[in-house]
């Protein structure tokens, strides 16, 4: 066997597997990858009102390397800020289920994940802001 | 771990047990060298070099002096394609090939492509068959071999060899064809067919690994390839090397078996692979199948599951063993170059998966492989995005990605 016990472990049975619903406005979505590479992954987040993360799902389309990656991924985004969450990097996901190297891409693809669903929260929270500050205008009478 | 299942018989199978009670005088007691002339070690030897050369031309129609052992089909290969073209440089520089051989093909042509030939590579229709007006049209004058292989290993499809053998033979051109996943399986005969070099190894017919056979015909027309290892002058010098005299009566022996029963046991692995392919498919949907649904080798299933892919899935049903020739098993992440030249979908070709039978497989193991299968792809489309979005009706292949 080439892999971890802890990749097994996590391929066999990955935590976090499911969708939340990307219209919420606390829900970052990022989706990295494409069917023609081999591997998709598609990680969310959502956030409390102080911006710690509260809940993490992920699926994948890929390899064992990449379904165990998705998976680690969302256990170790919980309770972090999204500054925190930037924080995971690919090596650490690479070193934890000891990837072997011709697998390391498998973990760029859940920090991009990250980075994505990340910045799609963001995004959001931005154009709500907006929002709010117009309609908080005062009308003129 | 459960009792663990072996359908990968297209990369090796077992070797049969009378094969190996073939083999034991010839590792122990009659050890001699074939090419010792002076003593009775080396005619007992001797003798069963000849009786194995004559197990292997029964199965192929040949004369047994046609026969020339090798290491196994790589070494086969390399000296027809390599030696031919040495050989009959003078006469031309142009191969014909087609993008679905076996590395083992293809490589030897580019080398040869980097040292002042000409290699064409035919187009392969869906099925992975190639257009015998294309071939037609293809041969110049300057053309000295086409090599086609039989039974494809990753798809199972069988080429039209009778037919490229006519052509060749009316363009007055050597056909070589690569028989590793037909030997023994399918009917081979080198007078009918046209063949005037064949390649196969012993391996993949419950022999031993480490041997195979040529051959190369002697007459209408003579072919004589330049040898690839120079030497004693072993196998009419057309590959020097002491005679691997075990592995040879394995491969002799292997091929006596599967000649005694090729009707019956051809028609046995025909009935296990459709029984596994229909019991996938009333399943599972989205299944479709890669290669010939007809006109392909009776050993071979080769599956593209949907929205899932093929490691994830063999990782999953780990006591099976299959074969997925499309995993993303190098960092080059290109799935296989045979699906690839099918025009396969990249989405198909990453979830592809080859299951092969042999002859100690039985209905029993088949029916625990589709209950499984059946089950582990359930599971894997389940935590899959694409899948996801199919059932929302949105086509995967229509998305704008954002590669990593």
């Amino acid at each position: 066997m080439p892999y971890s016990e802890k990749l097994v472990d996590y391929f066999e049975n990955p935590r976090n597997v499911g969708s939340l619903d990307e219209d919420d406005a606390d829900v970052g979505t990022g989706t990295i990858g494409s069917p023609i590479c081999g591997d998709v992954m598609k990680l969310q987040i959502r956030i409390n009102g102080h911006e710690k993360i509260v809940e993490a799902k992920f699926k994948t389309f890929g390899c064992a390397s990449a379904i165990a990656s998705g998976s680690l991924a969302t256990e170790w985004l919980m309770g972090r800020s999204l500054d925190e969450a930037l924080e995971i990097k690919n090596a650490n996901i690479a070193k934890d289920l000891e990837l072997p190297p011709e697998k390391v891409h498998c973990s760029v693809l859940a920090e991009d994940a990250i980075r994505d669903a990340v910045n799609d929260l963001r995004e959001k929270m931005k154009k709500a802001a907006e929002v709010t500050e117009q309609t908080a205008e005062p009308q003129p009478s | 771990m459960k009792k663990r299942i072996y359908l990968d018989n297209n990369a090796t199978t077992p070797l049969d047990p009378r094969v190996l009670e073939a083999m034991m005088p010839y590792l122990t007691d009659k050890f001699g060298n074939a090419a010792s002339r002076d003593h009775s070690f080396g005619w007992e030897a001797l003798e069963a070099v000849d009786r194995a050369r004559e197990q292997v031309a029964a199965l192929l129609g040949a004369e047994p002096r046609e026969i020339i052992f090798t290491s196994g089909a790589t070494e086969g290969n390399n000296t027809v394609i390599k030696g031919l073209a040495e050989m009959y440089a003078d006469r031309g520089r142009h191969i014909i090939t087609q993008p679905t051989e076996h590395k083992a093909v293809i490589d030897p042509c580019r080398y040869l492509d980097k040292h002042d030939y000409r290699i064409t590579m035919l187009g392969v229709d869906k099925y992975g068959r190639i257009d015998l007006n294309e071939l037609r049209d293809t041969i110049t004058d300057g053309t000295i071999l086409v090599s086609i292989m039989h039974g494809n290993n990753e798809i199972g499809t069988l080429q039209p060899i009778a037919e490229i053998g006519k052509i060749c033979k009316e363009k007055g051109v050597f056909f070589h064809t690569d028989v590793c996943q037909t030997f023994g399986k399918v009917p081979i005969d080198v007078q009918e067919m046209g063949i005037d070099l064949l390649t196969l190894s012993a391996h993949k017919i419950h022999g031993p690994k480490g041997v195979g056979a040529m051959y190369v015909r002697r007459k209408n027309p003579r072919v004589r390839p330049k040898p690839l290892l120079h030497g004693g002058g072993h196998e009419r010098g057309l590959r020097s090397g002491t005679l691997n005299v075990p592995g040879i009566v394995g491969l002799g022996m292997a091929a006596e078996l599967c000649g005694r029963d090729m009707a019956t046991e051809s028609k046995r692995l025909t009935g296990l692979r459709d029984r596994l392919r229909d019991g996938i498919m009333s399943g599972l949907d989205m299944i479709f199948l890669n290669g010939h649904p007809t006109e392909r080798t009776p050993s071979n299933l080769n599956l593209a599951f949907a929205y899932v892919e093929a490691e994830a899935l063999m990782m999953g049903f780990k006591e099976i063993a299959a074969s997925s020739g499309s995993a993303c098993t190098s960092a080059s992440l290109q799935p296989s170059y045979v699906l690839r030249a099918l025009g396969v979908d990249d989405m198909l070709a990453h979830g592809s998966i080859r299951f092969s039978l042999g002859r100690f497989n039985t209905a029993d193991e088949i029916d625990h492989v589709i209950e499984r299968v059946i089950a582990v792809v359930k599971e894997k489309r389940e935590i899959s995005p694409l899948y996801e979005m199919a059932q929302k009706g949105i086509d995967p292949r229509k998305v704008e990605w954002k590669v990593h």
